[in-house]
């Protein structure tokens, strides 16, 4: 394979996964709404299209065409580049989440845009520089609302990024590795027994990922940054149009971030529940069909989780989330840590 | 393509320190701080250590400068005043960093038992093996000494956080688990 024929499929490939994730992300939103609609014992979007399925393109429409405000006081530099911030890291950290099984022509990786040894960790290095974008924008409005959303989320974001890492530290224990596709087959062999939320006893972990994930992303019940009863909106107050829907699609970017690491660590990433033990079948689309689907359902029954959660749960209080944080899943994770550690060391 | 990256993110890096010093905003020159670790960051992985680069963002782009930001946030700095001491400072300081340099960059090169790292090669011998191992065996058998000493360091540090948080009478709460960053 050519420099030429690697940069041609390389483009390629990150057309085709940005323009799905930016799908999924419409989609999502579409979801969220229809889920809490049922919950709430109403329908939800229903009017363009079959279902309301066309709702997603009609937003993006009414996104685009809506008046571009900036207020006067705003320092614009920084104004304007915290939107941006805010969305390309949401976007990037795909770049090296594997969902399919590792196959292509010439060992060309087709399933995963660049498969590294230390995948992981550039998920955790993306989302950590994500927070610039709220705290940069909370900051550039001149707003005090949006200020102390965005202090909210800074402080609540440096905490949880702490009980998030470590929660993960387990299963990278487990693994021997920081490679996702790694991670994903040492869960392979007996299918769902061996996933790690189950077959490696770290549904602690998940139970602790799952949380901080949750406060990561700002979303209920953590949602203090925009809590619209107290601060009118938090840190995209005095955003408009494009702009605000960019820090939209930014937090359910993040969400699907984050389905996709809870699916590659905990659920087996694009194995099917059997694993190993289904026998490869002859055909070769289906060879290659088969684990997408199987990493899709994963991920979308993740964000089904995530809309139940927000629909079912009232918001923390502020020192609520502080101590839930700091003295309780961080403490928690520590013993996850050092449990997973003596089974290892003892095995 | 080695070269071409390197000159593009060393220029990026050198830019944004001089940028850093000639800001008079301290959010702007914390931003400038940012573009230099992460284009110190992208330099450590065209040498071939990709722990060291990703480390440096997590933890140095990530979280600290948040830090940073949070506090320029929080106090509400403004622009930063001329006085007496910054000019001092600025006329001392361009020498004293000169000689400094020379200082640091003679003494490395001096050093025995110091190897060269080259652009676009691994920094071990063998191919293919992950430098997180490595690094890995190194600090946990041969420097597994030190590297307690310095996390029993890092304690001392958090206790005396918590110590002086406590001794100005506020109640318990986030604040002083911040210095363990």
């Amino acid at each position: 394979m050519t420099i030429l024929e690697f940069f041609l499929w390389s483009l390629l490939k990150v057309a085709v996964v940005t323009v799905v994730m930016l799908l999924g992300i419409a989609y999502t939103v579409l979801l969220e709404r229809k889920l809490v609609g049922r919950i709430q014992n109403r329908w939800g979007p229903s009017r363009v299209g079959p279902f309301g399925l066309l709702q997603p393109l009609v937003d993006g429409a009414k996104s685009f065409l809506k008046e571009d405000l900036i207020p006067t006081a705003v320092y614009r530099p920084i104004y304007l580049l915290a939107p941006i911030l805010s969305l390309g890291c949401a976007l990037i950290s795909i770049a090296v989440v594997p969902f399919g099984a590792n196959m292509g022509p010439h060992g060309f990786d087709l399933f995963e845009i660049s498969n590294i040894n230390i995948g992981l960790l550039v998920i955790l290095g993306v989302t950590s520089m994500g927070v610039y974008g709220i705290a940069l924008a909370g900051w550039s409005s001149n707003n005090k609302y949006s200020l102390l959303g965005s202090l909210r989320s800074s402080a609540q974001l440096i905490s949880y990024e702490l009980a998030l890492g470590l929660s993960l530290v387990g299963v990278v224990l487990r693994a021997g590795s920081l490679n996702l596709r790694v991670i994903v087959e040492q869960q392979a062999t007996l299918g769902i027994a061996t996933w790690n939320i189950f077959g490696g006893f770290q549904f602690l972990a998940f139970f602790i990922y799952l949380m901080a994930a949750f406060a990561e992303t700002n979303r209920s019940p953590f949602d203090l940054p925009e809590a619209e009863s107290e601060l009118t909106g938090g840190y995209h107050t005095e955003y408009s149009s494009m702009k605000f829907a960019m820090f939209f699609m930014a937090e359910y970017g993040n969400m699907i971030n984050v389905g996709c690491v809870a699916t590659l660590l905990f659920l087996g990433g694009w194995t099917s529940p059997l694993g190993n033990l289904m026998p490869p079948l002859q055909s070769t689309l289906v060879n290659a069909l088969l684990p997408i689907f199987w990493f899709v359902l994963k991920v979308f029954l993740f964000l089904c989780l995530y809309v139940w959660v927000r629909g079912t749960l009232p918001r923390f209080r502020y020192d609520q989330l502080m101590n839930f944080g700091w003295r309780f899943l961080l403490p928690l994770a520590i013993v996850n840590i050092v449990g997973t550690s003596l089974w290892l060391a003892y095995r | 393509m080695h070269l071409i990256l390197f000159f593009l993110f060393a220029g990026f890096c050198l830019a944004g320190a001089i940028n850093l010093l000639l800001q008079t905003h301290p959010i702007n020159s914390a931003l400038s701080l940012i573009v230099v670790m992460t284009s110190l960051a992208v330099l450590y992985l065209l040498l071939g250590a990709e722990f060291l680069a990703i480390a440096q963002i997590i933890v140095y782009a990530g979280a600290v400068m948040v830090l940073f930001t949070f506090v320029v946030m929080l106090l509400n700095a403004g622009r930063e005043e001329r006085t007496l001491g910054s000019r001092a400072a600025s006329r001392v300081g361009f020498p004293a960093v000169v000689a400094l340099f020379a200082v640091l960059s003679t003494i490395l090169l001096r050093a025995q038992g110091l190897g060269s790292a080259h652009l676009g090669q691994g920094l071990t011998n063998a191919p293919g093996q992950s430098n997180l191992v490595l690094l890995s065996q190194v600090l946990f058998h041969e420097l597994l000494l030190p590297f307690e000493v310095t996390s029993v360091l890092i304690l001392i540090a958090i206790l005396g956080a918590v110590a002086l948080a406590h001794a100005e009478g506020s109640k318990t709460g986030g604040s002083e688990r911040m210095a363990e960053k």
